[in-house]
């Protein structure tokens, strides 16, 4: 069996080479793949085609079972944030204090739906399955910084504050 | 490292810690962090600095009642403050060794006395980035004693005899579990921990990981010896960023210390571990969905046989713990199995550990022997319901528990007596609710949750869930009949009997549960369009004419 060689980098930015260390970590192998789709994420903030094909031709993985693994869970995403993402829990300590009210406002003022970004690609909206902070819900994520015991318009006015930046 | 050794270490810490009059622990777990725990403990350390006095300032993982956060408790007095923020860092800093701060103080006693602490013994007291610190609780010495002075089978016995159930939820005993791995054939053999807390509304796990990792992996090495594993993962929730971090550096500085690694303590035994990271999957709680997901596969669980403990991680045998029975192992080891067996309630051994949310005053981490009634921890650790509300349910279990009524509060908690209530133990989220929550409503809540956390890979649970969430969406919205309801009952039993793993199987464990306690909820929005607790926006009120 000839030796295999891993396809070139897609590219000279740096990052690709963070996403290569991963997976010869590793050693190439299969069972890296979740390990290195992190990695890519962390280092480019979500996964495109040319990102999946790359890690799946690397790891030898067929393409299919590679976007089969990236679409299955939740924590990746195929689109690019926003400037700034407010993640909202909905955890059941946080829906039991009123989630859902939160979303609802957010939403109202945004004008996109939860899992959207705004036309400008300054706000994206997500939610959270549970962050674990419910002792203080319900709990927001203002660019991954927790923030509890949230009020509607405590959220509005940080929405407000990254709306005029 | 030797037990010498490591008692040298514990030695010269312990003296080095004695050098300080004053020990100021800032507690920096999630909850305070977010009302300015870092900020604080900066300000403590700058005031400390200036006041000439011998303190030191250290940052802890989490105290337990996070509702009173930011906390700070001053040793040797052992004096508790609640919300503390960085002004007040110079009045603290000027009152040690004099007064306490009168304004700041923290009156939690009845919080605290009814709690028995073995898993978070050191939550609070210990830098949870400091080996040594962990060393000097009696750190590691468990390991080192199981084997230089213990047979594997001998700490499988031990395991045996102290009665420790699975804490994931389950409650499989875990002797037996440690036991079927140990005679499986094969010489490479793994050890995994379950640290996916995926049960929204629980944290027990994320604070243990981040508040005292050294103490998962000295459970693991144990385990690992017990069962002759030579290769550990930890699979943790990607979104719980501090604890992937904390338990990195507890694993390079175990290695460090040769506590991990080759020929451990002069013995022939080798242990390793590696982190693994979950990428937001409920399901991947399940054992075999969580093989799946460490091989870098979807995490869709297998049908069993054959357990994990016979085929289980690139298809070897593999020992699956959560996180909190891992926890339990080395005080167990080191305190012996009656010790432990002396605690909690007949056929439920210890204590455990709760995430108590929700509408109750005093939200936090709490761990209570088994046997506790659910009234005690409610009332008197939980401080009742706030706000002139009364109490309504309490939900255990996450979407695979159930809603138990105020009726059932003297009930004391064990695995059996919860499932007897149509709830289960599962992780330890315990939410309260009170008369503002609806219970239709919650329980569509959950199944909404199981519909999107199904796998898709057996049809019961994918599309039973969408069915139920269907029907229960008519409830809410004031279009469901009384034949839906029926519908609905016999949809439970189908998913429950049929689904392939315990996703499925206990998805509608949060309906059946309101359905048996709060009925009356249910005919409310059936017959009379009307939500009780005034949640659901119904389509179409109608006034009934009595």
């Amino acid at each position: 069996m000839p030796a295999f060689t891993p396809p070139p980098l897609p590219s000279d930015d740096k990052r690709w080479k963070i996403v290569n260390g991963t997976m010869r970590k590793n050693g190439f192998a299969r069972h890296a793949l979740i390990e290195t789709l992190h990695t890519v994420q962390s280092a480019f903030g979500y996964l495109d085609d040319d990102a999946i094909r790359f890690v799946a031709h690397s790891l030898r993985v067929p393409l299919s079972q590679a976007y089969g693994v990236v679409t299955f869970y939740h924590y990746f995403s195929l689109k690019p944030p926003g400037k700034h993402t407010m993640t909202i829990c909905e955890g059941t300590a946080c829906y039991i204090k009123g989630a859902d009210d939160l979303m609802a406002a957010a939403i109202k003022r945004l004008g996109i739906q939860q899992g959207q970004t705004t036309k400008d690609g300054g706000i994206s909206l997500m939610k959270a399955r549970c962050v674990g902070a419910c002792s203080r819900a319900p709990v927001v994520l203002c660019d991954g910084e927790v923030a509890g015991e949230v009020t509607a318009e405590q959220m509005l006015e940080q929405l407000e504050r990254w709306a005029v930046e | 490292m030797t037990i010498e050794e490591l008692e040298q270490i514990a030695k010269t810490v312990s003296q080095e810690n004695d050098k300080y009059d004053f020990e100021v622990n800032v507690c920096m777990d999630l909850a305070c962090m977010s009302q300015g725990a870092g900020q604080l403990r900066e300000a403590l350390a700058k005031a400390a600095e200036a006041s000439g006095k011998s303190v030191l300032v250290r940052r802890t993982g989490c105290m337990g009642p996070c509702s009173s956060g930011p906390l700070v408790r001053v040793d040797p007095e052992e004096t508790l403050y609640h919300h503390v923020n960085a002004g007040h860092a110079e009045a603290i800093v000027s009152s040690l060794g004099g007064q306490p701060v009168p304004e700041l103080q923290c009156d939690l006693n009845e919080h605290f006395d009814k709690q028995v602490r073995v898993v978070l013994e050191n939550a609070g007291y210990i830098d949870p980035e400091k080996i040594d610190d962990y060393i000097v609780r009696d750190g590691y010495k468990a390991l080192l004693t199981a084997l230089t002075e213990m047979t594997p089978n001998g700490v499988i016995h031990r395991i045996t005899e102290s009665g420790l159930r699975g804490r994931g939820g389950g409650g499989y005993p875990t002797g037996l579990k440690w036991g079927t791995v140990a005679k499986a054939a094969g010489d490479l053999k793994y050890v995994v921990c379950n640290g996916d807390e995926g049960d929204p509304g629980a944290f027990m796990d994320r604070s243990v990981m981040e508040g005292d990792p050294h103490r998962v992996i000295e459970g693991m090495a144990i385990a690992a010896y017990a069962v002759g594993a030579s290769k550990g993962f930890i699979y943790v929730r990607a979104e719980y960023p501090v604890a992937v971090s904390r338990l990195t550096t507890a694993l390079r500085d175990a290695r460090r210390r040769g506590l991990l690694g080759n020929g451990i303590c002069n013995t022939p035994f080798n242990f390793d571990v590696e982190i693994r990271l979950g990428a937001g999957a409920f399901v991947c709680g399940e054992e075999t969905a969580l093989i799946a997901s460490i091989e870098g596969r979807r995490g869709t669980p297998k049908p069993r046989p054959p357990y994990p403990a016979v085929s289980g991680l690139f298809g070897k045998p593999t020992l699956i713990n959560n996180v909190e029975t891992f926890a339990n192992v080395a005080p167990i080891v080191r305190n012996g199995g009656k010790w432990f067996a002396n605690m909690g309630s007949e056929r439920s051994k210890g204590t455990k550990v709760f995430a108590l949310t929700g509408k109750i005053a005093n939200t936090g981490l709490v761990e209570v022997p088994m046997g506790i009634k659910l009234r005690e921890i409610i009332e008197v650790i939980g401080g009742g319901v706030p706000g002139g509300h009364t109490f309504k349910a309490v939900q255990t279990g996450g979407p695979s528990g159930g809603c138990i009524p105020a009726e059932m509060l003297d009930v004391g908690v064990s695995y059996d007596a919860l499932v007897r209530l149509g709830s289960i133990m599962g992780s330890g989220g315990m939410i309260v609710m009170d008369d503002t929550s609806c219970m239709v409503n919650v329980a569509r809540f959950f199944v909404e949750f199981c519909m999107t956390e199904s796998c898709g890979k057996c049809i019961p649970c994918r599309a039973g869930t969408a069915q139920m969430h269907t029907l229960l969406t008519r409830f809410c919205t004031g279009t469901g009949t009384m034949d839906d309801l029926d519908l609905l009952m016999g949809l439970c039993e189908t998913i429950k009997e049929t689904s392939l793993c315990g996703l499925g199987m206990t998805a509608p464990n949060p309906v059946l549960s309101t359905l048996k306690y709060f009925r009356n909820e249910y005919i409310e929005h059936i017959v009379h369009k009307r939500c009780p607790a005034g949640v659901c926006k119904m389509e179409a009120p109608v006034e009934v004419v009595a």
